[in-house]
């Protein structure tokens, strides 16, 4: 035994996984309650009216954090995905499928809002602009991912392939993230930066930060809960499935 | 090592020699696609003179992928392919090989019969010879990519629709840039900027492109 903690390795084995995860979902859905319900009373209740775009900015507090979600999901899918190459194991690879569906999700939603956002503010649904149709190639790089994976039977095979696939699919990101600078089009430039302070009202700001912790929560849990049952149908034919499966029966 | 590309190139060329109908089907696309658009948005040749880079270059992309099962199909199913993956030489240079003859097979017919088509859209000379341009140096970043595409989808049931929902995506840049460049020069604006980042991205593509295809490849094979 090392005196490690814990040792992380032993959770590389869906075996070992499986009850983890079904330990943290409660407590990441749980949080993504506190940090939703916080965030949307902040942003709807609280923050103040914009000076410029009225009332109508308040889908900010969706729209961000859903856009910031769909790349951030696609960076670790990819990552998981290039795990799940390097080191061949199995875990990686149904991280990585159960990421897609949030992350396209999440990309829908940043379009959608986006479009529903950009009608009173534009007066147009939906303009060719360098980052809506960069957030729209990677809804389709989602899309392309899980029909791959769909359409390979053997699951081993589905998960390398997909993962060249999204690894390839990366350079998009930088692209979606950088298209504000490089292109000044329609979209606005981004109001949060690193480097220097925030050109919004501060409660603005913190509505904003709740519900991405908001987003973040109910995308680790959903996703947990996804591989849970990716695991089962995968393993089906092993004995801890059977003394799983055996377990919840009598429950 | 390039007389090892060479050699898998020119098998490749004599290969679609033999089956010429291939390539002249996949010309025939284009033109027939590029032909469809006057018919349904009307003559109007202000209008066509407008549309013309987005639907020639919308055009040779499909046409493009429509040949992308080619690439690795036929070698696929009487086994060779087997045999280049096991063989010693790297597998990333056999595929660029493959691209390599693919792309004189589709992308450099389909540049050189560009200009014929744009004319019909009553495109002027320097805006002709720009789309030219522009396929030449794009059209390699297709078959680059595509091979990627190609390569994941090899064996697949229902392949040939997955593959465009693979590679369009990651078409778009190309896309943008290379009818960018010509609408650019319609309009009066110069088209080098838009050039050079086509060409930024055909030398990545190309460059790259062959070692994903590998692995997916390699994948493939499993």
């Amino acid at each position: 035994m090392n005196n490690r903690l814990i040792n992380w390795f032993k959770y590389a084995s869906p075996q070992s996984f499986y009850p983890l995860a079904g330990k943290l979902i409660p407590w990441f859905a749980a949080a993504a309650v506190v940090f939703g319900a916080a965030g949307l009373w902040l942003g709807l209740a609280v923050a103040p009216t914009d000076f410029q775009q009225g009332e109508g900015y308040r889908i900010i507090f969706v729209h961000v954090p859903a856009s910031w979600m769909s790349m951030f999901i696609y960076l670790v899918m990819a990552f998981w995905a290039g795990l799940g190459l390097a080191y061949n194991t199995r875990l990686s690879g149904m991280m990585a499928q159960a990421l897609a569906p949030t992350g396209a999700l999440m990309a829908f939603l940043s379009l959608w809002t986006g479009a529903l956002w950009g009608k009173p503010m534009w007066g147009t649904w939906w303009v060719w602009d360098a980052r809506l149709t960069s957030e729209l190639i990677l809804l389709f790089l989602y899309i392309g991912f899980i029909a791959l994976q769909a359409s390979i039977d053997d699951p081993r095979r589905a998960d390398k392939a997909g993962a060249v696939l999204a690894l390839v699919g990366v350079v998009n990101i930088p692209i979606i993230y950088f298209s504000v600078k490089w292109w000044n089009t329609l979209h606005q430039g981004s109001s949060v930066s690193l480097t220097k302070s925030p050109s919004m009202a501060a409660l603005m700001l913190w509505g904003m930060l709740l519900m991405a912790l908001a987003f973040w929560m109910y995308s680790i849990a959903v996703a947990l809960y996804r591989v849970r049952g990716i695991m089962l149908e995968r393993e089906r034919g092993s004995e801890w499935v059977k003394g799983v499966l055996q377990a919840e029966g009598t429950k | 090592m390039i007389g090892m590309v060479g050699a898998i190139t020119a098998r490749d060329l004599r290969l679609a020699m033999r089956r010429q109908a291939d390539i002249v089907s996949v010309l025939f696309f284009f033109i027939i696609v590029a032909s469809l658009f006057p018919l349904g948005v009307g003559p109007e040749p202000d209008l066509l003179r407008k549309l013309a880079p987005g639907v020639l270059w919308v055009g040779a992309l499909l046409a493009t992928m429509l040949s992308l099962p080619r690439l690795f199909a036929d070698d696929y199913r009487d086994g060779t392919l087997e045999q280049l993956v096991l063989a010693p030489q790297p597998l990333g240079l056999t595929v660029l090989g493959k691209v390599l003859a693919h792309w004189l097979v589709s992308g450099l017919p389909l540049a050189l019969l560009a200009p014929v088509l744009g004319i019909q859209f009553d495109l002027a000379g320097d805006a002709l010879l720009v789309l030219t341009v522009s396929l030449l140096i794009g059209t390699p970043a297709l078959s680059g990519i595509g091979a990627i595409g190609a390569a994941l989808t090899l064996g697949l049931r229902g392949g040939g629709v997955l593959v465009s929902l693979l590679v369009l995506p990651l078409y778009i840049p190309v896309l943008i840039f290379g009818a960018g460049a010509v609408d650019a020069t319609v309009t009066g604006l110069g088209a080098e900027a838009h050039l050079s980042i086509l060409g930024a991205l055909a030398i990545a593509g190309v460059f790259f492109a062959p070692w994903a295809t590998a692995a997916a490849l390699r994948i493939s094979l499993e």
